[in-house]
This record gives structure tokens, C-alpha cells and sequence, in this order.
């Protein structure tokens, strides 16, 4: 049971890193749809910057810089060249994955560096807990507390509101004095920067090295868990981890039912779609509308200016 | 129209077309290969035999299908991305007549492709559904539904139409002989794909352009409100554009399963359904610049799967090429539109809906 639920949430790693830099990106109300051409473009860069320097912190670094690259054209499209933010992240997926499979030619099944495994000296040894949590690498860790410290920022923060009214209300932020186009950038960069170390996280620590086509369909499935989280991170980890859960059983029930393999890891998106026609249905609205307490469950919180662009003029 | 006139209309393609072979030619340089060898080995791969050149057109005829259907969904402001979903589950139907039904290849072909037809209408016709009724954005919808029906050819392919005995990923037992689109001479390409192609794109011209219906769903697609106040049954119209649209998606999906595989397999779509999406933005949506387009593409894919064998180079390149391509050719428009007029954006592609459910009338 503690190996499961340790394998479960090492594998789910990069997914959460990918989720919540795209949920942050989409806070802001840009969408980033070319996130399965950038992760695989990421993990790709991740992998050959760590190969060639023999440093996983390059590695990463790259990969951030890759995808936060990506992003940015997807904004920078939107804000400075008023093009569609969905054509535009539509094309980068196909651009970003096929560049993937070009560049990374050279790095198909090489080995290379990893990621350094480091359990945490005594809180290792809680029974159970320390088992599930505290023997991991180090961008595991770091996936569990990013889920908290980007909570913290979202809802907690002055910075945190701000990232939310520009996603919600442009015109309301921009009279009030917040620089919505700056924000969108900014946070289009750091989100897309965290989608790319989820890249780099799957070459160098869950599904270690490189080869064409290593983490399709990974993005799609991303953007799925975001409008299944809600567009709130705890929420976006549960599906994360949810959907870690659901693949871990796949695997499992393979001899049981070998013909279901390939079904249940599509699950995610019959969820999604189900979640998404429940939370908008007007029974469950006038629900969490009487209950507020629903609405943490139920409720879905989509930054209504999302994929829009907001003009000064 | 005199020369500075020409060079004004056509100096946004132009340039994006330089600047996508500037970038081409860069990464074929720093992957260490002679960017004019490559070009010389996709034409070569693509056009050189007779061979070659009916395979070309075996891309050209479902990548057109897909294009030419995403183009009535466009029409009414909807970023059908599911398409790919409908040319999987129109492969399935018409495996499913091409397996169970016999008699005299035309009526099977002809049922087979009705099927395709039928079959991805019906699946784009669910991603509206839930668009018009469940509120979830067509992206979102579509992409969902295209997992689920991968997830069912492989089923289908693994599980009860497997192989007897083996159970296989590389397909379904190939179909009877008599359910083969027929081809011409020794080559593979099959007349019956080209000609549905060229049927539906000329189908999908004249809709847009000259019937009540195509106008009617323009207008739901530039202006969904006004369409609404306007008495158009917005809801119905969106639905319709669905249908047909994910018809021809599915029409391609049979002349994949029946003309070029002749059996089902897991990957019968091929991406061609995101290639199409590709193909309709670098047409800039026009129904007239769907075959030509589409002709280059389908150049580009066949022509460099012969990269690895003659230079060793990863195949890749063709995708590379059609992706730098378009992108710069959007680029290049949003970059002259805001040039041109600082205040009135170009409009690229359907008008921008927020991702999040509106009212829909």
C-alpha cells in the first residue's frame, strides 16, 4: 500500500507541475493550447541540456526556458498581434512536437543523468507517512509544495487577487490601475516555465530519458485536469493524483481485463467532459448558489475572460 | 491590377513564406544536412514515379475531406479540434459495413463511405450536443470524444474484430477484397477517394458561398448574438455545421480504413485531422485554397519519409516545414494587420470566444 501510493505520487509528478503552471497561465486568462507539442518539446531540451552539461539543474533550466518561450508567443500573439490565442497554441503543438522529434534525434535511448533520489533523514522514518512521502527525489518534493505555495499566492496574496481580476475582469484591473497585458505576460512566462520543468521531470525522473513521441497525449490531458480542477490548485492535484490512481490501476487490472488497458487511460477526459456538463447544469448552479459550501466541491470557477484579449486603446 | 498592387496583396504570403524557408533551411543546416538535397529528396519522394505520386494523392484525398469539413465548422465560429475523433469513428463505421456486409463492390463502397459519413457526423454532432445543451467549449468536448474513440478502435482492433488468434496493434484482419476501394492500375491510389474528395471541397465552396444556409452560418460564426436576435436558430445552425462538417471528417476516415489500409487500425487517422486544422488556417479559410494547400502537405509528408534512408535525417522535417509555415503565415498577417490599421484587428480564424460557456441561443 505505501509503495502504491509512493510509486503513484512520484509518477504524478510531472503531471502536477504541467497542471498547475498551465492553471496559473489560464488564471490570467490566457490559453495555452499547445501544451502537448511544448511538454514534449521540454522533455526533450530537459534531457539534452542535461546530457550535454552532465547538469540536471541545466537540464531543467532549459526546459523552463523552452516552454516559457512558447507561452509567451501564445500571449505576445494575443496581446501585441491580436491573432487568435487558439490558433496560435494550435500551431505551436504541432510545430513544438514535430521540432521534438527533429532536434531530438540525436538523444533517441541514450542514457543520461537523473534526477538524484534524497529521503529526507528522519521524517523517513514516521511509519507509513514517511514511506509515501519523504523518500523521493527532489522535484517531488517540490511538486507537493508547489500545490500549497501556489494556493497560498492564488488566494492569499495582493499579487494572487491581481493574477485573478485580470483573468476575471481586464477592464475592471486595468481602471484600477493593474497592468493587465504586463501580468498576462508575466504570468504566461511563469506558468509556461513550470509546464516545461514538468516536461524536463518526466526525462530526467518519472519516465527517464528520450524518444520520439515519450510524452503524447501528457498535454492534452493536462488541460483536461485544469478544467476538471476547477482552475484551483487543490482541486487540479486531487485530479492529478486521481487520474495517477486510475492509470496505476490500469496497469494493475491488465491481465483481468486486457482488453480495457487502453480505455481506462482515456478516463480522464469522459471525467472531465462529465464534470464540466454537472458543475454548468442549472440544477447544480442553483445548488451551490444556496449552499457556498458546495461550492468548493461542485463549483467551477473558469476566469471568464479566458482566451480573450483585452485591448488598451 | 498593376505590379504594386500585386505586391501589396501578396506581400504578407510572400514574406511568410521566406521567412518559414529561412527557418527551414537554418535547421536543416544545423541538423548538418544540404537543405537543397532535402527539397530535391521530398519532391523525388513525393511526385518522382507514378507510385509516388498516387500515394501523394492518398494523403491529398483525406487530408482535403478533413479540411474542407473543418471549414463549415469554422464558418459558424467553432474550433472543431475534434475532428480527429470523427475521422476515427468514421474509420470504424465503415469498417463495420466493409466487415459485415457483402455483395458487388459498389454497393458495399458505397455504403461503406455512407457509413464514414454517418458515423463522424454523428460523433461531431455529439461534441455539439454537449456544446449547445451541456455548455463544455467544443475543444474541450471534441478532444474528450476523439480520446474516446481511439480508445475504441484499440479495443475493437484488440478485442472482438482482432485477428483470429492473435491479438494485434498493427490491425484488424484485412477486409474482403470486394470492400477495397478500387484503384488504378498497379498504383495505390484509389479514383473513388480523389473524386469524393473533389466533390466535397467544390460542395463546401458552393455552401459557403452561394446558398441561404452558408451565409445564415457565417453569420452565427461572425456574430452569434446578432445572429440570434436576428431570428437565425443559432443552436440548430451550430448543430448542423456539426454534422456536416464531422461527416466529411468521417468520409475521410473510410477512405482511410477502405482505400489505403484496408483494415482498421489504431492510428487509421493518421493526425491528418490536426494536419487539416493546418491546412484550413494557411488557406486563410477558403474553400479555394483547401486543394492546393492541401497538395503541399501531403508533399511534404510522403516526400519526407524518405529523409531517414537518403540523408538521415529524421522525418520529421516534413512536419517541421508545414508547422513553421503556417505559423509564420499567421504571424505575418496579425504583423501586417497591425501595421496597417492600429485599431482594427485582423481577424484570424473564428472570432475569439471566451473558453468559458456563455449563453448560446
Amino acid at each position: 500500500m505505501e509503495a502504491t501510493l509512493a510509486s503513484i505520487l512520484a509518477a504524478s509528478t510531472p503531471l502536477i507541475f504541467i497542471v498547475i503552471g498551465e492553471t496559473i497561465t489560464e488564471k490570467a486568462g490566457v490559453i495555452n493550447l499547445s501544451l502537448d507539442g511544448t511538454v514534449l518539446l521540454s522533455a526533450m531540451v530537459g534531457f539534452a541540456g542535461a546530457y550535454e552539461s552532465g547538469s540536471v539543474i541545466v537540464g531543467f533550466s532549459a526546459a523552463a526556458l523552452v516552454s516559457a518561450l512558447a507561452a509567451l508567443l501564445v500571449a505576445y500573439s494575443s496581446i501585441a498581434l491580436r491573432l487568435n490565442q487558439v490558433a496560435v497554441g494550435f500551431v505551436l503543438f504541432q510545430l513544438t512536437g514535430e521540432l521534438s522529434a527533429f532536434l531530438g534525434d540525436p538523444y533517441v535511448r541514450v542514457p543520461g543523468p537523473t534526477v538524484a533520489y534524497r529521503p529526507i533523514p528522519l521524517l523517513e522514518d514516521i511509519p507509513f507517512v514517511g514511506k509515501v512521502f519523504f523518500q523521493h527525489d527532489l522535484i517531488v518534493y517540490g511538486s507537493i509544495v508547489l500545490i500549497f505555495v501556489t494556493y497560498w499566492f492564488m488566494f492569499r496574496t495582493r499579487r494572487g487577487l491581481k493574477l485573478q481580476a485580470v483573468g476575471e475582469r481586464p477592464e475592471a484591473a486595468h481602471s484600477r490601475g493593474v497592468p493587465v497585458n504586463r501580468l498576462r505576460y508575466l504570468y504566461a512566462a511563469g506558468g509556461g516555465a513550470l509546464v516545461g520543468m514538468g516536461g524536463a521531470a518526466y526525462s530526467l525522473g518519472a519516465k527517464i530519458g528520450w524518444s520520439e513521441g515519450h510524452t503524447t497525449g501528457l498535454g492534452w490531458i493536462a488541460l483536461a485536469i485544469v478544467i476538471f480542477g476547477g482552475w484551483h490548485p487543490y482541486r487540479a492535484a486531487f485530479g492529478v493524483y486521481l487520474f495517477g490512481a486510475l492509470q496505476f490501476s490500469a496497469i494493475k487490472l491488465q491481465d483481468v481485463f486486457p482488453d480495457l488497458t487502453q480505455v481506462l487511460g482515456t478516463l480522464p477526459f469522459p471525467i472531465m467532459i462529465f464534470t464540466l456538463v454537472l458543475v454548468y447544469s442549472d440544477r447544480v448552479r442553483s445548488l451551490t448558489d444556496r449552499y457556498p459550501a458546495l461550492r468548493g466541491i461542485l463549483g467551477s470557477d473558469p476566469p471568464s475572460a479566458i482566451g480573450t484579449r483585452f485591448d488598451v486603446d | 491590377m498593376n505590379l504594386a498592387d500585386l505586391w501589396k496583396r501578396s506581400r504578407t504570403g510572400v514574406l511568410a513564406v521566406a521567412m518559414a524557408l529561412v527557418v527551414g533551411i537554418l535547421l536543416l543546416l544545423v541538423a548538418g544536412a544540404n537543405p537543397f538535397e532535402a527539397l530535391g529528396v521530398i519532391i523525388d519522394g513525393s511526385l518522382g514515379s507514378t507510385a509516388r505520386f498516387g500515394d501523394t494523392l492518398m494523403v491529398w484525398a483525406p487530408l482535403v475531406l478533413a479540411a474542407a469539413g473543418l471549414l463549415i465548422t469554422f464558418a459558424a465560429g467553432l474550433w472543431n479540434i475534434g475532428v480527429e475523433g470523427q475521422i476515427v469513428f468514421g474509420a470504424i463505421a465503415a469498417s463495420l459495413v466493409a466487415r459485415e456486409v457483402s455483395g458487388p463492390t459498389w454497393l458495399i463502397v458505397t455504403l461503406a463511405l455512407l457509413a464514414g459519413f454517418v458515423g463522424g457526423g454523428f460523433w461531431a454532432f455529439l461534441a455539439g450536443l454537449l456544446r449547445t445543451y451541456g455548455k463544455v467549449n467544443e475543444i474541450f468536448g471534441g478532444l474528450g470524444l476523439f480520446f474516446v474513440a481511439q480508445a475504441l478502435a484499440v479495443y475493437l482492433v484488440l478485442g472482438p474484430w482482432k485477428r483470429p488468434g492473435v491479438a494485434s496493434t498493427s490491425g484488424t484482419e484485412p477486409f474482403p477484397r470486394e470492400s477495397w476501394l478500387p484503384t488504378l492500375g498497379s498504383t495505390r491510389l484509389s479514383w473513388v477517394a480523389v473524386l469524393v474528395a473533389v466533390i466535397a471541397v467544390l460542395v463546401v465552396f458552393y455552401l459557403l458561398r452561394g446558398t441561404r444556409f452558408g451565409l445564415r452560418l457565417k453569420a452565427v460564426g461572425k456574430n452569434m448574438r446578432s445572429a440570434f436576435l436576428l431570428g437565425i436558430p443559432t443552436g440548430r445552425y451550430m448543430l448542423a455545421a456539426f454534422a456536416l462538417g464531422g461527416g466529411l471528417a468521417g468520409l475521410a476516415g473510410a477512405v482511410q480504413a477502405t482505400g489505403f489500409h484496408h483494415k482498421l487500425v489504431p492510428s487509421i487517422s493518421g493526425g491528418y485531422g490536426f494536419l487539416a486544422i493546418l491546412v484550413a488556417m494557411l488557406a486563410g479559410y477558403a474553400a479555394r485554397w483547401i486543394a492546393p494547400i492541401a497538395f503541399v502537405f501531403a508533399m511534404l509528408a510522403v516526400g519526407s519519409t524518405l529523409l531517414p534512408l537518403k540523408l538521415g535525417l529524421d522525418s520529421s522535417v516534413g512536419g517541421v516545414l508545414q508547422g513553421v509555415l503556417v505559423l509564420f503565415t499567421i504571424l505575418a498577417q496579425g504583423w501586417q494587420a497591425r501595421r496597417q490599421d492600429r485599431s482594427d484587428g485582423m481577424a484570424v480564424g473564428p472570432p475569439e470566444t471566451p473558453i468559458v460557456p456563455g449563453e448560446v441561443g
